[in-house]
């Protein structure tokens, strides 16, 4: 019984802690917001460019709908990843300039900062889904914006961002130099984009990349994503957010155990 | 306040602290005086919870800082030797997050926080970016976000590394009224023989990760059996060394870094 009440204290006071560091990154961004409007120039280019272009070509199945329609989850997917692969580089710079030390020396508990990483992610990230939703919008790409859509996309960019902090951080504590972060960063996020159902769906990959194609989380993201943002549910949704939520919570367990060697 | 025993870090075959013993009293300004590379920083990353040592005990106001390093964290402040707040943030954005990351509670943090800017005599600066700030400033920002929770001891890691005598001044000035007004136990590490002369009540002279020597700086003089001797003359004296700047290319480049910023 005892034990049951020290552990609620500790997931109450990590979920407050989350939300103390989560709220910090906040005001970075709203004191300086130019790095929003950087990162908005991809999603553009590639809707913008890429989805505009390839619309015309009409070899790919896309199950009924505009390749627009088609790529729009998979451009909010990918937009998204970019902002999260990349968060481990900010663990990097506060264990250079000493506020990572400073915050291991605090009581906070690991996994808060761990989790306050993933929500500070998932806020850019969300970011990123008003910017894609708005240009969607200008491009005339007929999107479900009923309530529990957005509620649901609303959930799996928080879940997507969270499972690629983690997976970052994690990269960040094995490589701990930036030099070596950003090598790694470049390699992975073309093959984790390329080998999903982001710009074209599984079915006419070959047999290995379908394979690829299916144990990757990024996957799982355009799936339910998909389905919100064009047909407005289905069974599969609950699924996607399953996996998600999962992965995300085994990526913090896993992250939460290793970043802290990152000051060594 | 502070026991030591027999503490050991190996990385490796090497050995960054060597097998040190020592204790510092109650409100003691203690000072850890060494080269680059003798094995200062990794002590005071084991003693705050960061490191794990390899072998050997080290005991806080009675809390171990392996198995009870959640007591230990609660009654320690540290200011790591780089910059450690958030030049993002405004400064008092900055004591805030970390009144809240202690606990204190929420009744009470505007208070605090307002008595800490009194304090440092930072009150017309508080709602400005930390970036806008002088090295001078920075220091005694961090010293105030690690002091916000009232620590039993202090923690500190070259805390005047590349601030002007000036700001140096101001610095220790306020980290001494900080001891006389709460009883706080300083420990810090230096390799400026001036400062540890001036400050600290008693030294530990680090060589190649041991205790070459501990007293006060009278006593250590003395020893020297040198008229007027410095410092300097008891470091060469017990170490055997000059305090040149050894260390690697990693640690040296790191005090660039803080220099430059805060320079």
């Amino acid at each position: 019984m005892i034990s049951i009440i020290i552990e609620m204290h500790y997931l109450s006071d990590t979920i407050e802690k989350s939300w103390v560091l989560t709220e910090m990154e906040a005001r970075k961004l709203f004191h300086d917001p130019t790095e929003l409007i950087s990162r908005a120039v991809q999603p553009v280019l590639w809707l913008g460019i890429f989805g505009e272009a390839l619309s015309k070509v009409r070899a790919i199945p896309t199950d009924g709908f505009t390749y627009l329609q088609f790529i729009t989850p998979g451009i909010l997917t990918q937009s998204v990843v970019f902002v999260a692969i990349f968060y481990g580089l900010y663990i990097i710079m506060d264990r250079d300039m000493g506020i990572l030390q400073k915050l291991l020396v605090t009581p906070t508990p690991r996994l808060a900062l761990v989790w306050g990483k993933m929500l500070s992610a998932g806020l850019r990230g969300l970011c990123q889904a008003l910017i894609v939703f708005i240009l969607a919008l200008i491009l005339g790409v007929q999107l479900n914006m009923a309530f529990w859509s957005v509620i649901g996309v609303v959930v799996i960019v928080l879940l997507g961002a969270a499972v690629f902090t983690g997976l970052s951080m994690i990269i960040a504590s094995i490589v701990k130099t930036r030099e070596r972060f950003m090598g790694i960063g470049q390699v992975i996020t073309l093959p984790l984009f390329f080998a999903s159902n982001a710009i074209y769906p599984i079915s006419i990959m070959p047999g290995w990349l379908q394979v690829v194609a299916n144990v990757n989380p990024l996957s799982y993201m355009v799936d339910g994503l998909r389905t919100l943002m064009l047909t407005g549910g289905g069974a599969g949704v609950g699924f996607d957010i399953f996996v998600l939520a999962a992965v995300a919570l085994a990526i913090s367990m896993i992250s939460a155990w290793m970043y802290p060697k990152v000051v060594i | 306040m502070i026991e030591v025993k027999n503490l050991v870090k190996r990385f490796k075959d090497f050995a960054a602290v060597d097998g040190i013993s020592f204790s510092v009293d109650s409100a003691e300004i203690f000072a850890c005086l060494g080269p680059n590379g003798a094995g200062k920083s990794t002590l005071i990353k084991m003693l705050v919870t960061l490191l794990a040592p390899t072998s050997g005990d080290a005991v806080i106001d009675g809390y171990d800082i392996v198995h009870h390093a959640a007591n230990v964290r609660k009654m320690i402040g540290y200011v790591p030797q780089a910059i450690s707040v958030d030049g993002t943030l405004t400064a008092y954005e900055n004591l805030m997050l970390f009144a809240r990351l202690y606990n204190i509670p929420r009744s009470e943090r505007q208070a605090r926080i307002l008595e800490i800017f009194s304090f440092l005599k930072l009150e017309g600066h508080m709602n400005a970016l930390v970036r806008t700030f002088s090295g001078g400033m920075i220091r005694k920002l961090e010293i105030g976000q690690a002091i916000l929770h009232r620590p039993r001891v202090l923690f500190l890691d070259e805390p005047t590394t590349g601030l002007d005598p000036i700001a140096q001044q101001s610095v220790w000035s306020h980290l001494s009224d900080l001891r006389e007004t709460t009883g706080a136990t300083i420990f810090f590490s230096t390799h400026n023989m001036e400062e540890a002369d001036g400050v600290s009540d008693r030294v530990a002279i680090m060589n190649q990760g041991k205790a070459a020597v501990i007293g006060t700086v009278p006593e250590l003089k003395a020893k020297t059996q040198k008229p007027n001797a410095t410092l300097e003359d008891a470091f060469i004296f017990f170490s055997g060394n000059t305090i040149s700047d050894t260390g690697n290319f990693r640690d040296i480049r790191r005090m660039r870094q803080t220099e430059k910023r805060l320079g």
